[in-house]
């Protein structure tokens, strides 16, 4: 156990554990921010996809020695009100089935936005092949994306 | 306007209660629901109101106009949080952006058929749910005519709103509804005509979706209370194993852990019920503070397991026939495809005889037989099994995701002998369920670890811990024969089918009905894997082969493959063979040419391969067709066209979701996912090695049609699963040239693909 200093969604936070533990199980079990989903733990499902320093990482995969000093968004810090626009066109179309994914979906489609205002469908798909939905709602996803990249 | 006896509800149409800010007890504040427009994205002040009325135990209405509206059903994204609600609502006659939907806990006292399976909680909810909303509203009316002493049906209603015309006053449902709960519950009331509906067939945006998109917790998994510990099972590697014995000494001195043992979920002596299916009853748990900490423990932990001969005996027995390896018993897939071509149609039998086959097969001009195979799969709902359990010597607290709640209550009564009013059952929002949550050992699993530990805990598998602790979708074969004469007339049909551990065959489904000579015929062969319903339970499979069968049975004997669909439909609407056959031609024909006409089936512009396929399961009809091109021998799926009959859809756009997703899931399974086995275990234990259809993989399109018949709705979720994989199948057949008998289809294209190139 050891004392680690993170800096998630513009705050500080202070954690006493394991220096292997992945940032995903300090952010639910430790943190209690929910919304970063375990999915398989094996970086295939991408529903627990946070922003590291501005990029789509798997947060299990990131050892949280490694999270220290660094800016960590996930989906709760996305937005002050849930109204940045890829929530809004999530909304809009509204995407989910279960939801289990869409944290997870969102955050890795806003990372392809900020590099890429306007993709391509080639390109949302490469960049998205990475999520899985298990309930199929990869076309809403897809006119979710354009719908925001319009906006953002 | 339709009259209807409320007696048939009466349970739960008890009321007179008036509850400051509270109504049924909710345990955790966040199941409940925002406010529906919310959900819409607009942001709206919203008072709450400091007195809630109860005037049955669907909902309670606020003194300023708010209404609590309960969802029996669990949701396990098939979205019917929204929809029976919103079908409430439409009878009460209130304004949707005044509603507040909350998840109902288990009471069977007010609710009926809690459960999430067979696309039943529309259907089956369809009356329940109108007859709450129209008692409601007939007693606010009533005590509305009261107040004012005019006669009843001089009122009229808009939005929540009760006027009376002739004295031009007005009031709103929140100041009459104390007076409300005054009134008697009437004998009888009327539902509304379908051409009134306000609510119901307007798309309304899940109620959940805003706290979806904010990541708030609304999951099993997303439980975090005070003093609450993670449980995590380790089971044994392979069906056909049990535990022997372990060395836990050096897991339980790792950090945070709390506790390692071992627990018999169903124990021999217990009364099971239906859902009690469990892969393995006894597991090693590891109880500790954090879920990282547990998961290490787990790996640090050294148990042995053995042969369990009375879970083996079957194979064994099996394996005394010719050309079986001897395992020992332990199953694998080889195993698996050599019994269901010999051992398991060996034992097959008539499940339905129409005419005489017999005589039509040997007088036939010639006779078309072709096998089709599919293997295990896993279920694989995005959120892993889990469960929150707090049972103390008093009450046993249960929340998280399950299909079966009502079931699940009466397991844990039977497992821990606690009187049912002592169990307390609340179903969290499912990261998916797709049948496997019909089956809750894991939330007899929690009660039983939290009981021992008496501490709150919430049980976690992990995604491993899912895959290979399963009840999945069995594995299953079927042959069909047709004798077809000298004027290319299908004389008779035959259908053989079985599977491991079930048979899906469904006998008095099309085509039976549509040809003189008839037979099915069922067998099933005895596993110790365990297997249980997956989303379309046996139509799963048998829709696909059967509607593959049909194409190529079209194209012997030279016809389109729609019409020749159409010529046996309309056989069996004119002088249907049989009394027993259980689908009604004209809706099934009526799917069929829908989706024709919207996919221009004949207008020969598009390039792409086609196929069609259509198929009745659970109470509705879906015609598909698929457009695709092979590129680097992976299928790109251009379009898919559905026409879908599900009598009166509630909720439009979110039902046309259900049907992208069904599609994207047919296509998916059909074409990519597996779960082999090996020396007993599974062979695929993760995303790494199981395949799931991803992004790219989906169709570029997905057009969906309803047909409008004002027919009282039927199923939604399942339906529009099973036949995509035959228009996939008879697609890839006009891509290829060659038909593919065995799912998953893509290693056989490949194969195929090879073949051809040597």
């Amino acid at each position: 156990m050891a004392q680690f200093d993170l800096n998630i969604n513009g705050k500080k936070h202070s954690v006493d554990v394991d220096p292997e533990t992945p940032l995903l199980w300090v952010l639910r079990d430790n943190l209690k921010l929910v919304g970063t989903k375990y999915g398989c733990g094996i970086a295939q499902c991408g529903a627990c996809t946070v922003h590291f320093n501005g990029s789509a990482v798997r947060s299990c995969q990131v050892p949280i020695s490694a999270a220290q000093e660094n800016e960590i968004t996930t989906i709760e810090g996305l937005s002050e009100n849930g109204d940045h626009p890829v929530q809004k066109a999530w909304l809009e179309h509204d995407v989910p089935q279960c939801g289990y994914c869409q944290a997870g979906q969102i955050m890795a489609a806003t990372a392809l936005l900020k590099n890429n205002p306007s993709p391509s469908d080639a390109e949302i798909e490469d960049v998205m092949n990475g999520n899985i939905c298990r309930c199929g709602t990869y076309n809403r996803i897809k006119a979710a994306i354009k719908s925001a990249s319009q906006t953002v | 306007m339709k009259k209807v006896k409320t007696g048939m509800g009466r349970r739960s149409f008890i009321k007179n209660v008036s509850l400051a800010g509270g109504g049924l007890l909710i345990g955790f504040n966040w199941l409940a629901c925002k406010r529906a427009a919310e959900e819409n994205g607009e942001e709206v002040a919203m008072q709450m109101p400091d007195e809630w009325f109860e005037l049955n135990g669907y909902l309670k209405i606020g003194d300023n106009g708010i209404i609590t509206i309960y969802s029996p059903n669990p949701e396990i994204g098939q979205n019917v949080k929204t929809a029976m609600p919103m079908i409430v609502a439409e009878e009460l006659d209130v304004d949707w952006n005044n509603v507040i939907v909350e998840q109902a806990p288990l009471n069977l006292d007010v609710f009926t058929r809690q459960l999430a399976g067979g696309s039943q909680s529309i259907r089956q909810g369809w009356e329940p749910l109108r007859m709450a909303g129209a008692t409601a509203k007939q007693m606010l009316l009533s005590a509305a005519a009261k107040e004012w002493e005019v006669p009843v049906t001089e009122l009229s209603v808009d939005k929540g709103i009760i006027s009376h015309k002739a004295s031009d006053r007005s009031i709103g449902y929140g100041e009459i509804a104390k007076a409300a709960t005054k009134i008697e519950v009437p004998d009888e009331i009327e539902l509304k005509d379908n051409s009134d509906f306000k609510i119901i067939g307007t798309s309304r945006k899940n109620v959940d979706a805003k706290k979806i998109v904010t990541g708030k917790p609304l999951y099993g998994l997303d439980i975090y209370e005070d003093d609450m510990l993670i449980a995590m099972i380790v089971q044994p590697p392979a069906f056909g194993m049990e535990f022997k014995s372990m060395d836990a000494a050096k897991a339980k001195e790792m950090p945070g852990i709390k506790d390692i043992f071992t627990i018999d979920t169903y124990p021999e002596d217990m009364e099971r019920e239906w859902s009690d299916v469990a892969a393995f009853s006894k597991l090693v748990v590891v109880v500790g503070e954090s879920t990282w900490q547990v998961m290490q423990a787990k790996k640090a932990l050294n148990v042995e397991w053995d042969l369990n001969p009375d879970l083996t005996h079957q194979m064994q027995i099996l394996e005394k026939s010719p050309g079986m390896e001897d395992t020992g018993g332990l199953e694998n897939s080889d195993m698996h495809t050599a019994l269901m071509s010999d051992a398991g149609p060996a034992k097959s039998e008539v499940v339905r005889k129409d005419g005489d086959p017999e005589s039509a097969f040997s007088n036939a001009a010639r006779v078309i037989e072709r096998s089709y195979s599919c293997p295990f799969l896993a279920h694989n709902c995005m959120e892993p099994m889990n469960f929150y359990a707090n049972v103390t010597d008093e009450k046993a607290e249960l929340l998280g995701p399950i299909q079966t709640p009502e079931f699940a209550e009466k397991s844990v009564n039977k497992r821990l002998g606690f009187e049912l009013d002592k169990i307390d059952v609340q179903m969290t929002r499912m990261g998916g369920g797709f049948g496997r949550r019909l089956y809750g050992n894991f939330l007899v699993e929690a009660a039983v670890i939290s009981q021992k530990m008496k501490r709150p805990i919430k049980l976690v598998y992990t995604r491993e811990d899912d895959m290979t602790n399963g009840v999945y979708r069995p594995a299953y074969r079927v042959s069909y024969r047709a004798a077809i004469d000298a004027n290319n007339n299908i004389t008779a049909f035959h259908v053989n089918a079985g599977g491991i551990t079930e048979s899906p065959l469904f006998a008095n489904r099309f085509p039976a009905g549509a040809i003189d000579n008839y037979l099915a015929e069922s067998w099933t062969i005895d596993s110790s894997i365990s297997t249980g319903a997956f989303r379309a339970p046996r139509s799963n499979f048998i829709a696909g082969a059967e509607q593959s069968f049909l194409d190529e049975l079209a194209e012997e004997v030279g016809k389109d493959p729609i019409q020749f669909r159409l010529d046996m439909l309309k056989r069996a609407k004119n002088d249907p063979v049989g009394e027993e056959n259980d689908y009604d031609p004209a809706r099934y024909a009526g799917v069929l040419e829908l989706v024709r006409d919207k996919a221009g089936w004949n207008n020969g512009n598009s390039t792409s391969s086609k196929g069609v396929a259509a198929y009745y399961c659970h109470n509705s009809y879906v015609a598909q067709i698929l457009e695709m091109d092979l590129k680097d021998n992976e299928p790109v799926i251009d379009r898919v066209t559905c026409a879908v009959d599900c009598g009166i859809v509630v909720n439009p756009d979110a039902a046309k979701n259900m049907v992208e997703g069904g599609t994207i899931d047919g296509i998916g399974h059909a074409l990519y996912s597996e779960l082999s086995f090996k020396d007993g275990g599974v062979q695929q234990n993760n995303f790494d090695s199981y395949r799931l259809i991803r992004h790219r993989e989906a169709p570029k399109k997905i057009d969906v049609h309803f047909v409008e018949n004002g027919i009282d709705p039927t199923g939604l979720g399942e339906p529009p699963f099973p036949p995509v994989q035959g228009a996939l199948a008879n697609a890839l057949y006009k891509a290829t040239g060659k038909r593919i008998y065995k799912q998953p289809f893509l290693p056989e294209i490949n194969a195929e693909s090879r073949e051809l190139k040597t």
